[in-house]
């Protein structure tokens, strides 16, 4: 067998800032990743999926990058328990249209399908539904981590190993390489969500309502406007879905019901000027996608309109132009919610233009010392690179940090260490776990330099 | 590691008196408090520098580093990359001299084109070959407008400047691959030490204005520079006047 193919590449996160060079193999099983990791030189090594982190966690600087998407096989699907046995790099659009003619539905969705299942763990990811069905992590059944010494581990959440598998769970990868997963699916009717739209008039409301009746819906999440100043200031939608039943469905819908209706029609092309979303074009922004959803209670939707209106282009995150853009992304308990109207006075009173605010609920976190989500308000800001962005955001990290608050790693592109220490009180149980099976930090990031995680 | 918004963690001063260079660590570390190596003579110049960086909450590391003493070069970059990435190192030492004495005597000449010339290539070629390694970084070289083209009042130190120029600017290209980022920054006349009781030039400026031209270049990744900034097109013209006018300008 040849060895797999490598090459020298620069690399980048999804916002398309600080790039660094890397040499990146492509391994196609266990044996390759085994045999570059105990080749990895001194700047070591770390897994790439597909790249949609924000920031810089699948970035390796002089090091080697392992790009996973070469494992991409689903071994196999049962459909009565909903057990899927499948490799790391496959994506979750590519799951998604394998299980769905089975009836079976990934209980954690992020805004996007572009994420491979080692990405998903790395990550701890969290979708709209992080209410009722919490974050990844709590439906993957077993997982195969190989370690620094090449050696390989098999990982359930309750066994022997259980501390390594928590802690690989969030862990951006630095524990080792996840090669393979057994996740549990849920049983769906069909492919189609039942949606209230609500257009709701303050941000006010917009937590009220989201605090009294989300346990009602499978799926919850909230937009809200943060360009547009005076009395529409912080307006925003409210939408929140189950899954829809056979009954739910129009005949023509009910002759196939579990449809993967979720189409990419374009590619963004790379010409965009930097400057492409500024105060005028958010404003324009925020005013159609306010007004494009009236309230309307029970509509029936696909994957695309409920889930992923972004996955219709790929490279999206062209449209920002080439100095890229970040995501603020940070949880603050529920009894904070005077952080999200502090951090949104705050954005605003610096000219920043943030045009897709999403705020959810968590509900309960789980046992994984990085997870993010815990119990409470999470807000995802989404701001282009420019001046003053850097002093905000410090800005930001004190409100969130002083009210008990943490960054998203998945997003994260520009924090401090010490920051991730005061957002992460288990850090040091992670970073304990992880000596004992990369002592000498074979597993390496940027992300992990940079936050001095490792 | 430089984050997404420009801010690096830990900056390398080569002339770590330099008041330009000193001006453009201030100007990084005032978002952020950094690492900091300052490679410079031993003298109560760069203790100084070193207190005044402290105060701004850095971590201060002071090397002793002889432009002149090429054959000690290696050792000294080893050790300022022996605590970890670099992710902007500055070459910021050089001499103006006095032209009248130098383009008359081999001695003065040959110092000020071993400091400002032969020395810079030899930490760029060792800077880089460490940045290659580490797959990131920038790279801040300060030129001058006084390289762009020889005038009769200065071409000594131009001459070293122009020689500094080309060499950076053709490694800009060469660490491209490797993801550094090099660049070149063409400062007119700065009111420093070194130009001290001299006449100014037009638009004349300052260690602190050069400064925040060379931080927005490095967190946008320019290659290069003037400063002030239109500069650029005032030299752009004057490499175009014909010598018998180029002459006569009270330059």
């Amino acid at each position: 067998m040849t060895s797999p193919a490598s090459e020298t590449r620069t690399l980048h996160g999804w916002g398309r800032t600080a790039p660094t060079v890397a040499t990146v193999i492509t391994p196609r099983g266990p044996d390759d990743v085994a045999a570059a990791i105990t080749g990895a030189g001194t700047r070591g090594i770390i897994a790439r999926g597909l790249g949609r982190s924000y920031g810089d966690p699948a970035q390796n600087a002089g090091g080697t990058v392992l790009d996973m998407t070469g494992l991409s096989r689903i071994h196999t699907i049962d459909a009565d328990t909903g057990l899927v046995d499948l490799d790391a790099g496959v994506s979750l659009d590519t799951l998604m249209r394998r299980a769905l003619p089975f009836g079976l539905w990934i209980p954690v969705l992020p805004g996007t399908r572009q994420v491979t299942i080692g990405g998903a763990i790395g990550a701890d990811i969290h979708g709209k539904a992080h209410h009722v069905v919490g974050s990844f992590g709590n439906h993957v059944v077993a997982m195969t981590l190989v370690l620094a010494d090449g050696s390989v581990r098999e990982l359930t959440p309750e066994g022997p190993d259980e501390e390594l598998f928590w802690a690989t769970v969030g862990g951006m990868g630095l524990t080792g390489v996840v090669v393979r997963a057994t996740l549990k699916l849920h049983h769906v009717e069909t492919a189609y969500f039942k949606v209230d739209t609500e257009q709701i008039g303050t941000l006010d409301e917009l937590m009220r309502r989201q605090t009294e009746d989300d346990e009602k819906y499978a799926e919850s999440v909230s937009w809200f406007d943060a360009v547009t100043t005076g009395e529409h200031f912080g307006r925003g939608l409210l939408t929140r879905a189950n899954h829809a039943v056979l009954d739910d469905l129009s005949p023509k819908q009910r002759r196939d019901p579990l449809k993967f209706d979720a189409p990419q029609l374009l590619t963004v092309p790379d010409v965009f000027p930097p400057g492409m979303l500024n105060r005028w074009t958010g404003k324009a922004f925020s005013e159609l996608w306010y007004r494009k959803s009236p309230t309307k209670l029970g509509a029936v939707q696909n994957i695309t309109q409920f889930l992923h209106p972004l996955d219709i282009a790929g490279e999206w995150n062209r449209a920002y132009g080439p100095r890229g853009f970040l995501q603020y992304q940070f949880v603050v308990p529920l009894d904070r919610d005077d952080v999200i109207r502090e951090v949104l006075s705050l954005v605003t009173a610096a000219g920043q233009v943030s045009a897709l605010n999403v705020l959810k609920r968590f509900g309960e976190g789980n046992r994984a010392p990085l997870s993010f989500p815990k119990p409470g308000w999470t807000l995802c800001l989404d701001i282009p690179i420019g001046p003053g962005l850097g002093e905000l955001c410090d800005e930001l990290d004190r409100v969130v940090l002083d009210a008990g608050g943490r960054h998203y790693l998945a997003k994260e592109s520009r924090t401090t260490p010490e920051a991730i220490r005061r957002g992460y009180p288990r850090l040091d149980e992670w970073r304990k776990v992880r000596a004992t099976v990369d002592p000498e930090g074979v597993f390496a990031s940027d992300m992990a330099r940079r936050l001095e995680l490792i | 590691m430089m984050d997404a918004v420009g801010n690096p963690q830990s900056i390398l001063l080569l002339g770590g008196t330099s008041e330009i260079g000193l001006a453009t660590v201030e100007a990084f570390a005032t978002d952020r408090p950094l690492r900091v190596v300052l490679a410079g003579r031993a003298s109560t110049r760069l203790d100084e520098a070193r207190t005044r960086l402290e105060g701004r909450g850095c971590a201060v590391e002071t090397l002793d580093f002889d432009a002149v003493a090429v054959d000690t070069h290696a050792s000294v970059v080893d050790k300022a990359f022996a605590s970890g990435d670099v992710d902007v190192t500055i070459v910021a030492f050089g001499l103006l001299g006095d032209n009248e004495e130098a383009w008359t005597d081999a001695a003065k000449a040959v110092e000020l084109a071993q400091v400002n010339y032969t020395a810079a290539v030899s930490v760029g070629v060792l800077v880089g070959d460490k940045l290659k390694a580490q797959g990131h970084g920038s790279l801040v070289a300060l030129s001058s407008v006084a390289g762009e083209r020889a005038r009769r009042s200065n071409f000594v130190y131009g001459s070293t400047k122009a020689g500094l120029d080309a060499f950076y600017s053709g490694l800009t290209e060469a660490l491209r691959p490797s993801g550094v980022t090099v660049t070149v920054v063409r400062p007119g006349f700065v009111h420093t030490k070194m130009t001290e009781g001299l006449k100014p030039a037009p638009l004349s400026t300052t260690p602190e204005a050069v400064a925040e031209v060379i931080v927005h270049a490095v967190r946008v990744k320019q290659e290069l520079v003037w400063a002030p900034a239109p500069l650029r097109f005032v030299m752009s013209a004057l490499r175009h006047v014909p010598r018998p006018l180029f002459r006569r300008l009270p330059l």
